[in-house]
């Protein structure tokens, strides 16, 4: 039986649904990531767990506890909110005390254990400063250690890091994992950073309009996208019109031009399927087994680690990433290029 | 100077002979209780009056009382109004301002006639007219209270604060104790002096709760009958005042700081 099991969960507030029929399954343990863009019923279903929402219909259990209709106050879950919540009339360590002290904790065993919070998130010299006097980057990590404290069986985490610049962002979500992976703790973090999700996660689930798009492991998720959305939203994607589909042999046309990909005999053909590749796949230059297309290139965006051309095939338009290196010699503006890709890389929707 | 600064200045000039100049005529005959002299002598006969210390210790006990019902009346309202049914703050806001229209002398008669009668007579005994002005004053005060303690619960995350602390385990009684009470100190606190200067100073339902018992009514009282007294006093009910709004200045500059706005908006 799953440590966490959302079964069949809907929720409608007035005429929206905002969650329909979700069911998941979360082992003890694992980090588990809801992504999708805003309003897609990510931040709806963990309040539901967290029991700051009913559900309109379904079931939730946690280990082996039918929480569906408990109140917040005795699920036993710890919540940690974009907005760090901290309560501004307590100090550091009169937050993370907080929880024990619910619990009627005793003096030295409260004393123990906020102090080992301070420790696991490395802030043990502010303890009896007050939230307003440390950077946002801290408070999260304060709130974290709250959440922490009283021992929870399942870790809630709603967008923790969105308010947070990006180089504290980066900072703070590998110190998410390290101290959840350290404390072994059952986590549900709701994020729009696909980045944050394919990083941390054990598995991700991609939601959109209120259901479940796909479920899989950080890997899968990005190079087997089972729907359109999937593949659009978690990482770049070329989605290019093509002609003269013939599924049981793998082959299309492409601006006039020939294109291999993996034979999908069970699917039907249609006028309206696209090939999709990801930017990544294509390399400049033909290569054995390759599909090799001819165009020239229309643009060339320099991002960093990353260099990106757009090349134009015959009327339609590719985007193309490169590994950025210190001499790197890339096509310019204009100039013929073929590009490749091999047939695996490629797939109809 | 320049242009824009110089009118500015002379606006406030003129606003400020406008508020003062009437006050200092009114300090400046205070003092001349004693013919020929300016001396303290109204206030020496106003602080020698045991009649003004029994009618501002009456104000005062019933203030305390005014407070902590409206305290407990509103807070509580004004916190869950914020969150579960902020659809209805715009109605509870038109509510508290409704004292602001219903005149004093209205809302006095209309409580005498409904509690005069069966099953209250609560006008029959001094303790059963006490509690009437104690509720005539909760309602009189409304504006200012609910004004204040709203403004403070909207300078606070209410709703995560609440979400938090309930996944930490807390109660509601908790939770309005440890979070929600502590972070409105300023505001209860502003809103407490506020009620005090107007109980201190009302004198409608006053007098036609509890007459001559109340503060109010006894300044009244000395007005119509001494001429000298009823200027010092009322030099003292603005100073009192005035020492009330600089507790009010005082508590909110010092307290806000360390109390509020911590974490992202």
């Amino acid at each position: 039986m799953a440590f966490l099991s959302l079964s069949n969960i809907s929720k409608v507030f007035g005429t929206t649904t905002a969650v329909e029929n979700f069911n998941l399954e979360v082992e003890k343990g694992q980090f588990v990531s809801f992504l999708g863009p805003s309003g897609c019923g990510k931040t709806t279903t963990l309040r539901m767990i967290a029991g700051f929402e009913l559900p309109t219909t379904g079931a939730i259990t946690l280990d082996g506890e039918d929480i569906t209709y408990k109140s917040p106050n005795q699920r036993n879950v710890g919540m940690v909110f974009q907005s760090y919540a901290l309560f501004p009339n307590l100090t550091i360590g009169q937050n993370i005390g907080f929880g024990l002290e619910v619990r009627k904790y005793s003096a030295a065993d409260a004393k123990a254990r906020i102090d080992e919070m301070l420790e696991l998130v490395h802030l043990e010299k502010h303890k009896d400063k007050y939230p307003y006097q440390l950077s946002g980057g801290q408070q999260q990590r304060i709130a974290l250690a709250r959440a922490l404290a009283i021992s929870p069986r399942v870790l809630l985490l709603d967008e923790p890091l969105s308010a947070l610049d990006a180089k504290i962002r980066v900072e703070l979500r590998l110190e998410i994992r390290r101290i959840q992976q350290t404390m072994g703790i059952t986590t549900i973090y709701v994020t729009h950073d696909q980045e944050e999700a394919l990083l941390l996660s054990d598995r991700v689930v991609v939601m959109s309009q209120g259901h479940i798009e796909q479920v899989g492991a950080p890997a899968s998720i990005y190079n087997y996208p089972s729907t359109e959305f999937v593949a659009q939203f978690v990482g770049q994607l070329n989605l290019l019109p093509v002609t003269n589909v013939d599924m049981k042999n793998g082959t299309c046309k492409l601006a006039g031009q020939n294109v291999k990909f993996e034979p999908m005999p069970e699917r039907k053909t249609s006028d309206e399927l696209r090939l999709a590749i990801r930017p990544e796949e294509l390399h400049i230059g033909t290569g054995e087994g390759r599909n090799a297309l001819k165009g020239r290139v229309e643009s060339v965006l320099f991002l960093g680690s990353v260099v990106r051309l757009r090349v134009d095939v015959g009327g339609i338009f590719f985007s193309a990433d490169f590994f950025n290196e210190r001499r790197i010699t890339l096509p310019r503006s204009g100039d013929e290029v073929v590009i490749s890709f091999p047939e695996h890389s490629c797939w109809l929707v | 100077m320049r242009r824009k600064s110089f009118w500015s200045w002379v606006w406030i000039a003129l606003g400020a002979i406008y508020f003062i100049l009437p006050l200092y005529a009114t300090f400046d005959f205070s003092l001349r209780a004693k013919k020929g002299v300016l001396s303290f002598l109204s206030y020496q006969n106003i602080f020698n009056d045991p009649n003004f210390w029994k009618t501002i210790e009456f104000s005062l006990v019933i203030a305390v009382f005014t407070i902590i019902a409206s305290i407990i009346l509103v807070v509580p309202t004004a916190y869950w109004i914020r969150l579960k049914l902020p659809q209805l703050r715009g109605m509870l806001e038109f509510i508290s301002m409704l004292p602001f229209v219903v005149p004093a002398i209205v809302l006095v008669f209309g409580l005498i006639r409904v509690f005069s009668g069966a099953p209250f007579f609560l006008t029959n005994t001094f303790f059963g007219t006490d509690i009437l002005l104690v509720a005539a004053y909760v309602v009189l005060a409304l504006p200012y209270v609910f004004r204040s303690v709203d403004t403070g619960l909207a300078s606070i995350d209410v709703v995560s604060l609440t979400e938090a602390a309930q996944s930490l385990g807390a109660s509601w009684s908790t939770i309005m104790f440890k979070i929600i009470f502590p972070n409105l100190k300023v505001a209860i606190l502003s809103s407490a002096f506020l009620t005090l200067a107007t109980v201190i100073g009302e004198y409608t339902i006053a007098s036609f709760m509890v007459g001559i018992k109340a503060f109010g009514p006894y300044m009244s009282l000395i007005g119509q009958n001494r001429t000298y007294e009823s200027s010092s006093l009322a030099i003292i009910s603005f100073m009192v005042t005035w020492g009330f709004m600089g507790l009010i200045q005082l508590f909110s500059r010092g307290k806000a700081d360390s109390s509020s706005l911590s974490g992202a908006r």
